[in-house]
């Protein structure tokens, strides 16, 4: 799961060290992009490419295992043999995106400690939708469903960019994602078509997770700067107004035909296909994005807890006297 | 073939993988290393399909559906050994109590593949071969961290001596004992038991961790009882919390 919510845009002014780059191959570097040909870890970069792309892909990785948190709280609770193993099965498969995401930066010389280190330090976000709570089970199916299907909608763009092991790793979790999406919406049809008690429920969890759903893709472009670089680049392949359009056309008819509210009464298609809808709280969002959500702490902290308690083990596996043991199977 | 003898052991076999699964899952997001929370996660999801079948199994002995089996009984009710209730801790805990358990458990549905109960047979042979890598992945950590650092070690060696008899509570007999034996539906405990403790012992050769004389500790029993820690009742509780709303509803 990921939204381009917490990736801030470099600076249009933000070109340092470009003229320090050596001008021939950075115009071989920019063909070769335009062209489309995928550019390899040993291929030479523009340091701010580099840096750029550890800032998305270990953003991206974070959003992972960040995200598992208020869906993994489920998985205990869930109800029934089929729910369980598929909610364990479903917050699994977001813990291996992460794996294979830190995989795709560490190709960029960034390893995965220093990742995860700049998480709990607070020096690297995440996708701030999961600074919201998933207060009930509905809640975590509204999240299994639509804040997946944002997901796809983003990385579906970003598996079309330039660097090679990003667009290989976004390809496979995009094929995983597409059972989420079924998964949660499947749980979300069984909720607004069951029971008053399940219908309320699935309404009220809509309720909650409309408005961070809204700012899922990040600010307007109104108000984002525009970054024309890294669009050449393929870096950012899809604006956030473009990426929100398309998820408001694709899921809108189909939470409808639910018979479920949107909370928005603003909310419609324009004649000429545009969705017009309530602009979403930016100053809020902002102020989510700096630390002051409702769960940004908590979040942090079992991410350091697990980093604490798990170090013993790490460092017991970098032990010199450690045999390394081959699981022969 | 005496059916209540058989349901004795479907249900102990049915409620440690259930609620061994359960607290397997309780991993994700905590893992010392993301690899571990994963695998953790795939034990997990196949303890709660192991369990799913055993379940079945009783259903097709006419006890209740296997949803309304899992998400609404008590703790009183439950036939599960206490070794497995117990919160998962730190890791060297859950990973010491996933060896222990995970190396009775092959040799029981190792036995049980050739169970006089054939439909129990067919799911026994079903489940060895994905118990085969839960035992391989206990193996596997547990001869690399009993061979490194100090501090390993001594936590390994600590919840060594904890765990032992819990797990030795695996192996409590209930009054299904002799009949299971004698219909040939399984080997028993005591077997299980000593082929158990032959292979835990080859497998600690390889570290720096010491076994203890398992002679000379007191099992914990009473699980099979019905008779569970303070922890098991809270994650029932949990467990069913959704289920609970409407057990009548579809989910």
């Amino acid at each position: 799961m990921y939204g381009s919510a917490s990736t801030h845009d470099i600076p249009a002014s933000a070109t340092t060290g470009l003229e320090n780059e050596d001008p021939i191959l950075l115009a071989e570097f920019e063909a070769r992009i335009a062209r489309g040909e995928k550019i390899e870890p040993r291929d030479w970069m523009p340091a701010l490419y580099r840096k750029q792309l550890i800032r998305m892909i270990e953003q991206h990785a974070h959003s992972e295992i960040i995200g598992s948190l208020p869906e993994g709280t489920w998985i205990t609770r869930a109800p029934g043999f089929r729910r369980k193993m598929a909610q364990m099965a479903k917050v699994q498969d977001e813990v291996g995106h992460a794996q294979l995401l830190y995989s795709a930066a560490e190709t960029l010389g960034k390893t995965r400690e220093q990742m995860l280190s700049d998480l709990i330090n607070g020096k690297s976000k995440y996708s701030n939708v999961f600074n919201y709570p998933a207060f009930t089970w509905a809640d975590s199916n509204v999240i299994s469903w639509l804040i997946d299907a944002g997901a796809i909608v983003n990385q579906m763009a970003n598996a079309k960019g330039s660097y090679g092991p990003y667009c290989r790793a976004l390809e496979r979790i995009c094929a995983e994602e597409s059972f989420h999406l079924k998964y949660g919406h499947d749980a979300v049809v069984h909720l607004a078509t069951g029971t008053p008690i399940q219908r309320r429920m699935i309404q009220e969890a809509l309720n909650r997770w409309w408005p961070p759903i809204m700012t899922f893709f990040g600010p307007s472009d109104k108000m984002s700067v525009h970054t024309e670089i890294l669009m050449r680049w393929k870096v950012k392949m899809a604006s956030n107004d473009h990426c929100r359009q398309q998820f408001l056309d694709m899921y809108v008819p189909k939470i409808w035909e639910l018979g479920l509210t949107v909370p928005d009464a603003k909310l419609r298609k324009n004649e000429d296909g545009v969705w017009e809808f309530t602009e979403p709280d930016w100053e809020d969002f902002k102020r989510v994005i700096n630390g002051d959500g409702p769960c940004n702490a908590e979040r942090l902290a079992v991410r350091r807890a697990a980093e604490e308690n798990g170090a013993w083990v790490r460092r017991a596996l970098l032990s010199p006297k450690a045999k390394y043991v081959k699981p022969l199977a | 073939m005496n059916t209540d003898a058989l349901k004795d052991l479907l249900y102990r076999l049915a409620d440690d993988q259930l609620i061994l699964g359960h607290r397997n899952s309780e991993w994700n997001g905590l893992g010392p290393i993301l690899e571990e929370d994963i695998a953790f996660s795939s034990m997990a999801q196949d303890k709660l399909g192991h369990s799913l079948q055993l379940y079945t199994l009783l259903h097709q002995l006419g006890e209740a559906e296997p949803d309304t089996v899992a998400f609404t009984r008590n703790a009183p009710q439950f036939h599960c050994a206490q070794l497995v209730e117990l919160p998962i801790g730190e890791y060297d805990f859950s990973l010491i109590r996933h060896f222990l358990y995970d190396h009775a458990e092959i040799l029981r549905f190792e036995a049980l593949s050739h169970s006089s109960y054939e439909p129990l047979a067919q799911v026994a042979r079903k489940l060895k071969g994905e118990l085969k890598y839960h035992t391989l992945h206990a193996n596997t950590w547990i001869k690399q961290l009993g061979s490194s650092t100090e501090e390993a070690i001594e936590r390994l060696q600590n919840s060594l001596n904890y765990t032992l008899p819990y797990a030795l509570g695996l192996f409590e007999k209930t009054a299904a004992e002799d009949d299971v034996i004698s219909e040939g539906i399984f080997v028993g405990e005591d077997e299980i038991r000593a082929r158990w403790q032959e292979n835990i012992t080859k497998l600690l050769s390889q570290t720096a961790l010491n076994l203890p004389d398992l002679t000379t500790l007191t099992p914990v029993y009473g699980g099979r009882f019905g008779e569970h820690t303070e922890y098991l009742q809270p994650l029932l509780d949990e467990m069913a919390e959704v289920f609970r709303v409407d057990p009548t509803a579809e989910w």
